[in-house]
């Protein structure tokens, strides 16, 4: 019975192919740089092999102060991930029931997603500085500043993180038979014992996928983080502000570590999302096999 | 009618008037609930996002000096941004020159996304016949997403610089005599690193609309005697169209505000729209900064709305 497949299968598999090693390739080139030996330099051929730049990176004497930007990446990208996930699974249980402003939050979440980073940045640093001002003229005369990384930075990675996560929610309860919940409370159940034990469960591979968005798109965020953050800088701000200046690997090494807590943090997520969904089909219910 | 739309977008979401739910009596009320459940979401949003663009509206107004804000009515953020507009003409003043520019980087970067996206989504959802390979692909496609931007953009520097992978090979073939300059820090090299970056946004939505197409009405149409482009264009592309504004949106809209790219890979050399706000920033002139985000936001809305013109979004989303 098996068709042989048409030519378009093999000329669209090689177009795949190459959109795949253009989007890999340059990374890996640069993966490789990073271990150039001490006399390296910015391009191929590779000079030796070693990891003089990495560790120069991680004795301090580079070009940044890596560590600092490293924790506040990293404290940053963890409160980001948290209230992300929180808050997306809260507003995507109140999206199955009609409510009012449902629909201003709805276009709230699109608009935060659609409009240039560029002004909501702007419009957070307006903000908080008006804000500042406020405080200064009133109370305080010696007052600093309101915007830092957890008030002004938090703000700005949540308008571009939430509404991946309300997106999520949507596509998760789209798919989610709502006779498992009615069963639960059939027999008994509260509605928070209904949350905790029936829904918390089989959407918790999806919430996992939250939490990659939320931490990966705050760990690497830039636009918005450029005029909100404050006086400090994150990692990507850093290896940003490198471009123009950096004529040795550093930038590679740094761009190497970047991407090697990414990567940790993907594998981490994805192997989680793996087992849970593995389990779920081992143990699970014969929920949605129509066996009714 | 907005209720409408969501019951569009995702279907299946609001379940009808919930006739099992209504029996049980539950001590504290239903919107309520829903209040404590969306609220918190609400309030980052009106306190992060549409507190600060009335912000950005009201600053524009303001007068300012070399040092700081002055709150006081003036169109000088505006006067300032459009100045020599009117005296130059014919010529394009800065700012038309510059809008122009972001204009044409957007519309290049938009035609390849397009063009390479829908081919990708394309062979995702109709060639990968098997589920399993369906995701891990997808997640193949999706991985570089989460990593960095920057990162991904400086991956191009020894690959296409002076002393590149790319110079050095045409070098050695024999084609050139001297490395080629426009490789990098140009335009060439900007719509290469949006094109690479943001291909993502257009691959997704039009993924997601054609999974959502009925196999059995392509077979009806090679049935009724479609060719293979007839099928293409009269039933696949009109049924995936909603993915493809969805994505354009996307994509047009990153890359008019973009500053970071363009800085980055045009050596800080290109203007544009995004640019622009960032240099008057950097010079704390921040009535200028913001009179040109409004000039930004408004141009990018008037795309966005032409853009659902051509397909009714809020009937076909």
């Amino acid at each position: 019975m098996k068709e042989g497949r048409p030519r378009s299968f093999y000329v669209l598999a090689i177009f795949f192919a190459a959109y795949v090693l253009f989007l890999y390739g340059p990374m890996i080139a640069i993966y490789v740089l990073s271990f150039q030996g001490p006399q390296g330099g910015l391009t191929f051929p590779m000079n030796g092999v070693s990891t003089f730049w990495i560790a120069k990176l991680f004795q301090g004497t580079g070009i940044v102060d890596l560590g600092a930007a490293f924790r506040r990446s990293l404290l940053l990208g963890i409160v980001v991930m948290i209230v992300t996930v929180v808050l997306s699974v809260a507003a995507g249980m109140a999206f199955r029931r009609k409510f009012k402003a449902q629909s201003i939050l709805f276009y709230s979440a699109i608009a935060s997603l659609i409009v240039p980073s560029i002004i909501t940045s702007l419009g957070i640093s307006l903000e908080f500085r008006i804000i500042d001002d406020l405080i200064k003229a009133h109370w305080n005369e010696n007052f600093e500043t309101s915007m830092g990384l957890l008030t002004s930075g938090l703000g700005a990675h949540l308008t571009w993180t939430l509404p991946f996560g309300l997106l999520i929610m949507f596509a998760i309860f789209n798919r989610f038979d709502p006779r498992l919940e009615e069963a639960a409370r059939d027999l008994g159940a509260t509605p928070w014992q209904t949350f905790r034990h029936v829904v918390l469960p089989i959407i918790l591979p999806s919430v996992i996928g939250i939490g990659l968005f939320g931490f990966t798109l705050s760990w690497d965020e830039l636009a918005r983080s450029s005029q909100a953050i404050g006086a400090v800088n994150t990692l990507p701000l850093d290896l940003q502000g490198l471009t123009t200046t950096v004529t040795n690997p550093d930038i590679y090494a740094l761009g190497t570590v970047i991407s090697a807590v990414s990567f940790t943090v993907i594998t981490l997520a994805l192997g989680t999302i793996h087992v849970l969904n593995k389990r779920q089909a081992a143990k699970g219910s014969d929920a949605g096999k129509g066996l009714v | 009618m907005s209720e409408e739309v969501l019951q569009q977008v995702t279907p299946g979401l609001i379940p009808g008037s919930g006739t099992a739910r209504a029996a049980k009596p539950t001590r504290l009320s239903a919107s309520f609930i829903s209040w404590l459940q969306a609220g918190p979401m609400m309030l980052v949003f009106l306190a992060f996002f549409l507190i600060p663009l009335v912000f950005v509206v009201i600053v524009s107004f303001w007068d300012y000096n070399e040092y700081q804000l002055l709150p006081a009515f003036s169109g000088r953020g505006y006067t300032d941004t459009f100045e020599g507009c009117i005296a130059q003409l014919p010529d394009l003043c800065t700012i038309g020159k510059t809008y122009l520019m972001t204009l044409k980087l957007c519309f290049m970067v938009w035609a390849i996304t397009l063009f390479v996206g829908f081919w990708v989504a394309y062979f995702l959802a109709f060639h990968v016949k098997s589920k399993t390979w369906q995701m891990g692909l997808s997640l193949l496609c999706t991985i570089p997403f989460w990593t960095s931007n920057v990162i991904r953009m400086i991956a191009w520097i020894p690959l296409l610089g002076r002393n590149g992978l790319v110079n050095s090979g045409l070098m050695k073939t024999g084609l050139i005599n001297h490395p080629v300059e426009w490789l990098l820090f140009s335009e060439f090299s900007v719509v290469l690193a949006l094109v690479h970056l943001f291909t993502f946004f257009m691959v997704v939505p039009i993924f997601n609309s054609m999974v959502r197409i009925d196999k059995s009405l392509i077979e009806a149409a090679y049935d009724a005697g479609a060719t293979g482009f007839q099928t293409l264009v009269n039933v696949i592309i009109p049924l995936a169209k909603p993915g493809i504004v969805i994505g354009s949106i996307f994509v047009i809209t990153i890359v008019m505000g973009d500053f970071i790219t363009i800085g980055v890979m045009g050596g800080q050399q290109i203007a544009a729209a995004g640019k622009i706000i960032e240099t008057r920033v950097n010079a704390l002139q921040f009535p200028a900064a913001a009179a040109n985000a409004v000039i930004l936001l408004a141009i990018t809305f008037l795309i966005i709305t032409m853009m659902s013109r051509i397909v009714d979004i809020k009937k076909e989303l």
